[in-house]
Order: C-alpha cells, then sequence, then structure tokens
C-alpha cells in the first residue's frame, strides 16, 4: 500500500495503537545494544519460554532503550488500560518468577522501580495519561524518578517507547506528519527558514547553525545534491547516535528525507561505523518498511518528490566522521580529508552540493517542523536552542544516555542526574567532545552547558560523550589514552598531524612511566601548538586538546609526573630506577 | 566478459562495499578476491589495496574463527579494560590484534562499540556482554572452546 494523504497516515494508527497499548498485557524489553550486552536477549528467551509454559495472554515485544544503562536490562509490564511498570537489573529467574505470578493475576509490587503514567506525544503536544493501578501508590512515576526528573526528550522521544521495528507505532506517536507537512504545506525554502529560525545548531558537536548550512547548498547551482546522515560515531565513551538508530530509526529518516526535500537532493547516504552492525540492520528494516508505504522512493506521499536512501558502513577508521573524509570513503574507499573551501555544501560528494548532517540533528527536524521555531526556541538558552543528548558514563552512579535543555549546568546533570561519583570518591574532572575535547575540573562544574561556554573554558560540546572521572584517575594517562587513539587514528596525510601525535604520545608515555623531565611540559604545548595549526582537518586541529585542557587545569599533576616522579592519582606504574622503592609504596 | 561490459564506467564507489563483502565471506581478504573484484569495478587493484590497508576492520591475512574484540573506548578504559585485554591475552596466549596459532580466536582491540553505560565490555561475534570480569570471560571463552 502506498500512501499518500495525511488520512491514510492517520489511518496506519489504529494498528500501531493495538502494539503500543493494547487491550491485553504487554511485556517490553528494552533491546537496544546496551541492552542486550547485559543480557536482555537470554532474558528475552526466558521470558518466552515461560509465557509459552504457563499459557499466558500477553504481548511480548522488544523496545529501544530508554536511556538507563545503569539497570539494564529493563522489562516493563503493561496491564490493559493503565500505565507501564518498570522493572530493572532483571535476570533470567527473575524474569520466569515475573510470568508466574502474572500467570496467578499478581503483579509485583515490591519490586517495581518507576511507574510511566503518562506518555507524552511530541510531535502533536498530547499528552495521554493512564489510571495508576490500585497499590502502585508507593512506586514512583519516572518523570519523579532523579535521573529522569529534569530530562527533556525531544531526540529520544520515541527510544524505549516504540518496537523500533514497527513503523505503525512511530506513526502512531507522530511519526511522519512533519515530512507530510513539508512537502504539502511547505516550501523547500519556508523549511530552511523554520529551521534557521528555529536555530537548531549542528548535533553533532560543531554547533554550526543547520538551516544556515543547507541555504548554501539550496542555492549552490546544480541539479544534483546529496545529503548525508553522519552516524560514523567515533568519539570512544558515546553512544547517543546508536541509540537512536537502534530505538527510533524511522525519526532519523523522517529528518533526512525532509533535509533532502530542503537542499534539493534526491539521494541521500547514511554512513555508519562497522561497529554498530545492530544499527545497520535497524535501519535498513526502516527504509524498507518506510518505502513499501510509499513514505520514501519515487512520488513520494504523492507530492512528486523522489528520495532514496542508501547506507554506506565504515570499516573502523575514526577520520571518516569528519566530513570531507566520510566523502572520500564513500567516493572511493580511502577516506581521507582535504582541505576547504570548498567546502561540502558547495562541493561535496562528487563534487556536487552535499549536506553532512549528524543523526540527532536530522531527528530533531521534525519535531521543529511541526511544532514551530518559536516552540524549539523557547527550550534551552539563548543561542542554544532545545536540547543536547549526552551519554553519561564513567565513574557516574547514574550511567545511561540523558537529554537536557542547553543551558543547564554541569553541576546539575552530574548530581540532580548522575546521583554523583559511582563509589563515593570526589568526582574531579567531565572529560567532554572525545579525543577532540577536553577535560574540565570539577571547579567549573557551574559553567552552563552551551556551544559556546564549553569552548570558552577548554573543552568542546562535542557530539555527546561524557565521560566522568574521580579522583582515581590520573589526568596524564587520560590524556596518553586520548592520544594514543589519535596518533593510531591519524591517518597521515598531514606530517604536523601524523608526526605530531606521535611525538605527544610519546612524551605522554615517558611521563606516566616516570621517566619524564620538567621541560616536557613546555614540549607538550610547543608540539600541540603545531599539530593545531598544521593540520588540515578536525581530527589533528583538535588532537592537542585533552593535553592542552588538562595542562591547564591539572597542571600539578603534571609536575608531580616530571618532576617529582610520581602518580598522585597512583593510576601510573613509575619505573624510574632512581625512585627508591619506599618513596613508591 | 560481454564486449559491451568493458566499456562500463568504473565503479570506485563501490569499493568499500566490495571489501566488506570480500570480509564477510571469506573472514578476511584474499590476494585474488581482491584482483577479482578490481577486474569487476572497474578500479586499479592499488585502489582496493590502498582502502583495505586504510581501514582497521580488514585483514589480509586469514583470522580467527571467533572474533574477541575489547572495547577501548573511554569509559571501558577508566574501568579497567587493559587489564582486561593483558588478561586475555595472557588466557589466550596471543598479543592483541592477533589470532591464536589453531585459527579459534582472534583478540581485538576495538575503539568503541557503544554500550559505555555497561563497561568493561567485550564483544563475543555478534554477542555483547557488559560489565565484565575475568571470571565470567573465563566462562564466556570456555562455551566457545569445544
Amino acid at each position: 500500500m502506498k500512501i499518500t494523504s495525511a488520512e491514510d497516515i492517520d489511518a496506519l494508527r489504529p494498528a500501531g495503537e493495538a502494539t503500543l497499548h493494547p487491550n491485553r498485557m504487554k511485556i517490553c524489553v528494552g533491546m537496544a545494544t546496551c541492552g542486550l550486552a547485559a543480557g536482555a536477549d537470554q532474558m528475552y528467551a526466558a521470558l518466552k519460554q515461560r509465557i509459552e509454559q504457563r499459557g499466558l495472554d500477553v504481548l511480548l515485544t522488544p523496545t529501544g532503550c530508554i536511556g538507563y544503562c545503569q539497570q539494564e536490562p529493563l522489562v516493563d509490564v503493561r496491564l490493559p488500560g493503565s500505565g507501564r511498570v518498570i522493572y530493572t537489573q532483571m535476570t533470567r529467574p527473575r524474569a520466569r518468577a515475573l510470568v508466574d505470578e502474572l500467570a496467578r493475576g499478581n503483579l509485583p509490587l515490591d519490586s517495581a522501580w518507576a511507574v510511566i503514567d503518562t506518555e507524552q506525544i511530541l510531535v502533536e503536544d498530547q499528552e495521554i495519561s493512564f489510571p495508576r493501578l490500585a497499590g502502585l501508590a508507593a512506586v514512583p512515576a519516572l518523570a519523579h524518578q532523579p535521573f529522569f526528573a529534569s530530562q527533556l526528550k525531544l531526540v529520544l522521544r520515541n527510544c524505549g517507547y516504540i518496537d523500533p521495528q514497527r513503523i505503525e507505532e512511530t506513526i502512531a506517536r507522530g511519526g511522519y506528519r512533519a515530512l507530510h507537512r513539508a512537502l504539502t504545506d511547505f516550501t523547500p525554502q519556508q523549511v530552511i527558514d523554520e529551521i534557521a529560525l528555529a536555530g537548531l545548531r549542528g548535533r553533532g558537536g560543531g554547533g554550526f547553525s543547520t538551516g544556515r548550512k543547507w541555504q548554501v547548498a539550496r542555492d549552490a547551482p546544480g541539479e544534483s545534491k546529496y545529503i548525508i546522515c553522519n552516524a560514523d560515531e567515533g568519539d570512544p565513551g558515546a553512544y547517543m547516535d546508536r541509540t537512536v538508530l537502534e530505538s527510533d530509526p524511522h525519526s532519523v529518516l523522517e529528518g533526512l528525507i525532509i533535509g533532502g526535500y530542503a537542499i534539493g537532493a534526491q539521494q541521500g547516504y547514511i554512513y555508519v561505523r562497522d561497529e554498530y552492525p545492530l544499527a545497520v540492520e535497524r535501519i535498513s528494516n526502516a527504509i524498507r518498511q518506510a518505502e513499501g508505504l510509499g513514505l520514501l522512493g519515487e512520488d513520494i506521499l504523492g507530492s512528486g518528490f523522489n528520495f532514496a536512501i542508501e547506507i554506506v558502513r565504515g570499516a573502523g577508521a575514526f577520520v571518516c566522521g569528519e566530513e570531507t573524509a566520510m566523502i572520500a570513503s564513500i567516493e572511493g574507499g580511502l577516506g581521507e580529508p582535504r582541505p576547504k573551501p570548498p567546502y561540502p555544501a558547495t562541493s561535496g560528494l562528487w563534487g556536487k552540493p552535499t549536506i553532512i548532517n549528524n543523526v540527532k540533528t536530522l531527528a530533531t527536524v521534525p519535531l521543529i517542523l511541526i511544532r514551530g521555531a518559536d516552540w524549539y526556541t523557547s527550550l534551552g538558552a539563548p543561542g542554544n536552542s532545545g536540547t543536547v543528548v549526552f551519554s553519561l558514563v564513567g565513574q557516574v552512579a547514574n550511567t545511561g544516555l540523558v537529554e537536557i535543555p542547553l543551558g543547564m549546568t554541569l553541576h546539575e546533570l552530574l548530581e540532580g542526574i548522575g546521583g554523583g561519583s559511582a563509589n563515593g570518591k570526589a568526582i574531579k574532572a567531565v572529560q567532554t567532545g572525545g579525543p577532540s575535547g577536553g577535560c574540565l575540573p570539577a571547579s567549573r562544574f557551574d559553567l552552563p552547558i552551551t556551544y559556546e561556554a564549553m569552548k570558552d573554558a577548554g573543552s568542546i560540546m562535542g557530539s555527546g560523550g561524557m565521560v566522568v572521572l574521580d579522583e582515581t584517575a590520573c589526568m596524564v594517562d587520560v590524556a596518553r589514552y586520548f592520544l594514543e587513539f589519535t596518533t593510531l587514528e591519524s591517518c597521515g596525510k598531514c606530517t604536523a598531524c601524523r608526526e605530531g601525535t606521535r611525538h605527544l604520545q610519546a612524551i605522554l608515555d615517558r611521563l606516566t612511566k616516570g621517566q619524564g623531565a620538567p621541560e616536557d611540559l613546555a614540549l607538550l604545548e610547543e608540539i600541540s601548538e603545531a599539530v593545531r595549526t598544521g593540520s588540515l582537518c578536525g581530527l589533528g586541529q583538535t588532537a592537542p586538546n585533552p593535553v592542552l585542557s588538562t595542562l591547564r587545569y591539572f597542571r600539578e599533576e603534571y609536575l608531580a609526573h616530571a618532576v617529582e616522579h610520581h602518580c598522585p592519582a597512583g593510576k601510573c606504574t613509575m619505573t624510574d630506577p632512581k625512585i627508591p622503592a619506599a618513596l613508591e609504596a | 566478459m560481454l564486449p559491451m561490459e568493458r566499456y562500463r564506467q568504473p565503479q570506485p564507489g563501490a569499493v568499500l562495499a566490495a571489501l566488506h563483502e570480500i570480509n564477510a565471506r571469506c573472514g578476511y581478504l584474499p590476494q585474488d578476491e581482491l584482483r577479482k573484484s578490481a577486474a569487476a569495478l572497474g578500479v586499479p587493484l592499488s585502489l582496493m589495496f590502498s582502502a583495505a590497508s586504510f581501514y582497521a576492520t580488514f585483514s589480509f591475512k586469514p583470522c580467527g574463527r571467533h572474533k574477541l574484540q575489547v572495547c577501548e573506548g573511554t569509559a571501558c578504559y577508566v574501568k579497567g579494560a587493559a587489564a582486561l585485554l593483558r588478561y586475555l591475552s595472557e588466557a589466550l596466549g596471543v598479543e592483541p590484534d592477533q589470532s591464536t596459532e589453531d585459527l579459534s580466536f582472534m583478540l581485538k582491540r576495538v575503539r568503541c562499540v557503544g554500550s559505555c553505560g555497561l563497561a568493561p565490555v567485550v564483544r563475543l561475534d555478534e554477542e555483547t556482554f557488559g560489565r565484565v570480569t575475568p571470571t565470567e570471560i573465563d566462562a564466556i571463552l570456555a562455551r566457545y572452546q569445544v
């Protein structure tokens, strides 16, 4: 069936509703990669087997990731006409016991972690409330759990709510309404104006205005244009894009199609890194479903607009996350960056105007089109409208994927949502922006999270990796870790990057082995400057950031390594024979 | 080869997909497969080789049947990935990024599998394991060592 009107889209909603909120019992298992890593698949199998044994009438279904990785695997039970009761840290025995209880007509309450009794349909500004079951009064609502209370989920609006393999469920939550509106009520220029007015900025970390970027590509001469979704989430310690692709692929597709319409492209690509097989599977499935319904392909929704999407799998090269390297990788295999200008927006893939947008940027686009720029700018901070998604990981009590309005302070994020340190040890710093970013010390946690404030403080917003470090982390070792990464990932084209990162790593290596010297600090700064200024692409230009930011805030740790040959955190094993064993102990 | 096929446009854009296809089928990139592929795509063999050597995913040598990937992402690193890698290296008697002599396992370092909330993480073939301890690793490996 090909759908061509708003009514056709609405006609699919009941099919989605029937599995989202069925008239029988439903059990959901969070089965994105993080859930699977915690054993969700074995648990799903155990649930399935027990349900069959007990002859329980229940809809067992996978869902994506609601973001609370710390407590995976998550299972929730929904009785007809009520909200979802969430159980955390499920194991196979607990799953079987849960089914047994349900078969006896009991919903276990003492082990319930939270209840979702209101669901937001953001696209339509609607809220569905469900009556709370008797006996559940003592269980907190999800919205009141500290981890979720101050989050604002726009990009992650459907993650953990829908079965990502069923397009009808996305549609029941307002999916593809924005595409319909764009194609029928908006000219391409109006789409760009709305996005520009909303102040949406590149969520890959660059923070450039999405509307302005689109405008350049739209204004560029030529018939063939391309739009690429950057899903090459290379920063270690970050998994925002993976989660969105695995848990809500259709929102990304919808944004990509709208972007294609706006700039005048008929071909889109999704460049996914090779380490994300499940994301590739889910997005391939989503593309087939959208094509089947006429939401993708020729004459989309009967509008005459044609757009196709192809998936390109990366092959383990960090540099391919850089725009020109990604284009080179798609064109001919070898992913080396080239000088800019010309920028891809005027001359990109096959020399044609090309836009590259991050997964989260694209997933935000449908919301803005349907709720309007004014609504979007009312969220976040001035000049930093909307939300940002972080993967909050490392030595923090609550690890997981969080989405917050821009402008929230680091302190609110770490203490309020993250729940402070993981093990009672003081949090020393956070590392943001991966190998291109830096470390911010606890003394700067009053900083509002905006593109500008993060940059001024010596780090970057980045794509959303936030690794929390406590006092057991050695900052010299953290810098060494990132330089080892960039040394291996430097493509080797620019001498300053290829050789400079190697030397930075060598110096950091000897510092962490107790073989450094006081003059190494100045040498680090000098080489850093050379690498920053002598490299073509973002990888090299930002590679020294982990060194420079730790030197700026944790100079005394460097001095301890260089002068006293001592690691204050006790992380580095000092091998200098000049140090008496008694001092090392 | 049909006469007209000689005049077909070269397809450099398909190089990466072709490498993935060979890798999925053979487990590594055998030379004769690269030659066949280069001819079929109409691109120089040097392009196939330079692309193949550029990316970390590919190998020119046969790899172990089971691919054991230790995540070295930042979250895993701060939660002990280095020690885990050392442990596995000793347990399997193989250096990181090498295969065991009997080609049963390949021990690989991987940048980040994106399950940082469950660090440290290990991936065995398609299966991902979170919050891994050496004892658990032994149990996981035992399932494959038959």
